[in-house]
């Protein structure tokens, strides 16, 4: 499978994690892959992105702009600030809830009244699908849920992908997110 | 089974496959991991240096005496320990020694963009350029090994761009490298006059040698494709150079210094044109220019920030890639519940100028906290103070303060306070102790009592250290804003060194859940908007507390006048 992609959301959502989740189920599946990721001071509540590619043999660990095959947004701007990587037709996942940045925050600046066209677009609150599963932490896997619907790896490998992951105290809560996830992803 | 790994993580499993014994590093991002990632393995011994140059110092301790060791620090760490490597470039090695040094383009979490190669060229080390994760693990170990047979210290040169991208990795057992015994040898380590120049003829010989062999070493190779254009790279540069420029020949340095002429001679040869990519300086640019060559690279890519697929591609007229919109910025913010938020709160509420330093409290130049006015490098915020008091007078010195936090306070901050004490100045310096070492991610500092592997250590002691140097020393809660605010006034007015310590740990510490703050009868005056606090949101009906993120810290609830602000109680 060949499948550049980027995930975008606010230092301490957990981005990271699900970063190297795909990663991980993608060499298991047999596929080359390179994940780009951000440390240190832009994870103190600002803008973080992450790379993820996918393919038979990745050079540059960075999405090119305009050649995204997906974006998954853990927060709405984000994902407006992200659109610009994603090819003509590629796709966005979105949790549609709002954290508003310092500039808006301080009345310097408005957050966008702004919806993503033209494109398939999966925006769903993915906070209450996680609050509802049992945590307010999984948004992430909510989010891993719906982006599972748009890959043919089989469902047992995401699961197993997660259980690598994440501790096992807390296991049952992600798979619970993962499954509510893919129902939301084919809804 | 490949596993797939984070480029510092792979470092971390070829210093284990090398037979590494021994890591002294101080963190950095984007180095830090590298430590970390050692101190997993319990056949590495590891720890938390206070700062660079005691980290090189020390691993070049345990080389002499015959382990194989290493010290990890981002690239202006190396500044700081370039005093030792200067001179161990004279004296060479007897373990192997390797510094993994991470450059920062585009200085994603750095001040400047210094470029490593320029430093291990002035100090003659050679510097090797891995370019994914599977190069990071295998050049480690090849590090080790032309470290001993050519009797130097090495670097591992990386970029954020390598050391923060994970791709699959192929591991191997760990090597036998045994302690070698240590034999005294003034020669070769006691650098007086009359041995340094002895060893500096050997430094020459051996540079001379390591270009010879370069060949066969396997570090550098030639993958001919259309002849038209040759491009010469290093690092994750070539990944791009691979994508963006497909038709391309490439001369790919793993070995990039020193350079093989040889190799470079016998490719520009077969090459209509021949052009470096490099992120930073155009350094190869120019040893190539040297050797009489045409080449070009500067005039494409430019010295700032990093490389990349879309870079490269419109450097060489593709087409132009989209740009990201303009869109708010969501610049990075001090968490909630953090104690710099209270003590900023303090200096800002008094006008003062800060001096300020490198940490999360960096963050306190932006709005609106904005009462940081200078971050130049580690320490520096004490030696800035005391300057401006020569400058402007001791009345500025009543209005000005030095902010710098624990960790950095121990890095370089000490020898500037003795300065201040014994140049009779009349500063006031604050050490933000939040009793870990924060913006890298929480490391161990001499002052936390606990070292790399979160075992109890023996603890350095802030004020009595501070005492010692012939500073006034007060030890004070910054969450307590009031009589932080009183403190730093008294100690403002005071003749001589005082030192204010702010004493609080890391909101990150502290693991318990504390109820967030509650709002009731808001007049929407906007005094608590002041704090900077990302959980404070401001409605036409007034702030609002998002309970997500507010971690009951309190703050706000002492700003409100109205106290229309509620805290308390905690809950799991």
């Amino acid at each position: 499978m060949k499948k550049d992609i980027i995930i975008v959301g606010v230092g301490g959502q957990g981005i990271l994690l699900t970063s190297k989740i795909l990663g991980c189920l993608a060499l298991k599946m047999g596929d080359d892959v390179k994940v780009s990721e951000v440390h240190g001071m832009s994870q103190r509540g600002g803008s973080v992105i992450t790379h993820v590619r996918i393919g038979e043999n990745v050079a540059s660990p960075l999405v090119t702009p305009g050649e995204a095959d997906l974006v998954i947004a853990f927060e709405w701007l984000e994902a407006l600030r992200a659109e610009f990587y994603l090819k003509p037709d590629g796709a966005v996942i979105a949790n549609t809830r709002r954290m508003l940045p310092m500039p808006v925050i301080m009345g310097k600046a408005e957050y966008p009244e702004r919806q993503i066209t033209g494109r398939p677009v999966y925006a769903l609150d993915a906070q209450k699908i996680a609050e509802d599963c049992g945590s307010v932490r999984a948004v992430n896997i909510v989010l891993l849920g719906v982006m599972s619907t748009l890959t043919d790896w089989p469902q047992e490998a995401f699961e197993e992908a997660i259980a690598m992951s994440v501790k096992p105290a807390t296991l049952e809560t992600n798979l619970k997110a993962f499954r509510a996830g893919r129902q939301a992803g084919r809804s | 089974m490949k596993k797939l790994m984070l480029g510092n993580e792979a470092i971390a499993r070829g210093a284990y496959e090398a037979g590494v014994r021994f890591v002294s590093s101080y963190p950095g991002t984007p180095s830090t991991e590298i430590t970390e990632f050692c101190s997993a393995y319990p056949e590495l011994q590891c720890e938390w240096a206070p700062n660079e140059k005691v980290a090189v110092e020390t691993a070049f301790g345990a080389s002499m005496a015959g382990a194989r060791s290493m010290s990890c620090m981002k690239h202006v760490g190396l500044n700081v320990a370039a005093d030792p490597l200067y001179t161990a470039a004279y004296t060479g090695v007897n373990g192997g020694l390797v510094l993994f040094v991470a450059d920062d383009p585009f200085m994603h979490s750095s001040q400047n963009e210094q470029d490593t190669r320029m430093i291990a060229r002035a100090a003659h080390v050679p510097v090797l350029e891995p370019a994914d994760s599977q190069e990071c693990k295998d050049f480690t170990r090849k590090a080790f090994e032309l470290s001993e047979k050519y009797d130097t210290p090495f670097i591992l040169r990386l970029t954020t761009r390598l050391a923060h991208q994970r791709s699959p990795v192929e591991t191997a057992d760990r090597i036998d490298a045994p302690v070698k015994p240590y034999e005294k040898n003034v020669m070769k380590y006691v650098m007086m006059p009359g041995m340094a120049r002895k060893r500096h003829v050997f430094v020459e010989e051996r540079e001379a040698r390591m270009e010879r062999d370069a060949a066969s070493l396997g570090l550098n190779r030639v993958e001919m494709r259309g002849t038209s254009l040759g491009v010469v790279c290093a690092g994750v540069v070539y990944q791009f150079v691979r994508e963006a420029l497909p038709e391309a020949s490439i001369l790919k340095l793993g070995l990039s210094y020193p350079l093989d002429r040889q190799a470079v001679r016998d490719f520009a040869a077969r090459v209509d044109k021949l052009v470096v990519i490099e992120e930073l300086e155009g350094i190869l640019e120019q040893e190539i220019a040297a050797m009489g060559i045409p080449v070009e690279g500067k005039k494409y890519t430019g010295r700032q920030g990093e490389l990349s697929v879309q870079r490269i591609r419109e450097a060489f007229g593709g087409e132009k890639a989209p740009q990201e919109p303009a869109l708010p910025a969501r610049p990075p913010v001090l968490c909630p519940g953090c104690p710099h938020r209270a003590t900023f709160h303090v200096l800002k509420k008094l006008r003062l100028h800060v001096f300020g330093d490198i940490g999360c409290y960096t963050l306190c130049a932006l709005p609106p906290v904005d009462s940081l006015e200078s971050a130049l490098c580690m320490g520096a915020s004490i030696g800035m103070a005391v300057g401006a008091e020569k400058a402007q007078g001791r009345d500025f010195a009543r209005h000005s303060v030095a902010v710098l936090g624990d960790s950095t306070f121990v890095h370089s901050g000490i020898t500037g306070l003795v300065n201040a004490v014994y140049d009779r100045s009349n500063i006031t310096v604050v050490i933000l102790d939040n009793r870990i070492t924060g913006m890298t991610g929480h490391q161990q500092n001499p002052a936390t009592g606990f070292d790399i592997y979160n075992q109890p250590a023996p603890q350095l002691n802030l004020e009595r250290l501070c005492e010692s140097i012939g500073a006034h020393v007060v030890v004070q809660n910054p969450m307590e804003m009031d009589k932080l605010e009183a403190v730093i006034k008294e100690e403002l007015s005071r003749d001589g060194v005082s030192v204010v310590i702010a004493r609080y740990p890391c909101a990150l510490l502290d693991k318990r859940r504390h109820a967030a703050a509650r709002v009731l009868g808001c007049r929407n005056c906007g005094a608590c908007m002041r704090l900077g606090c990302p959980a404070i949101e401001r409605t036409d009906k007034g702030v609002v507390i998002n309970a997500a993120l507010c971690n009951g810290c309190g703050l706000c609830v002492g700003i409100c006048a109205f106290g229309a602000i509620t805290c308390g109680g905690d809950q799991q």
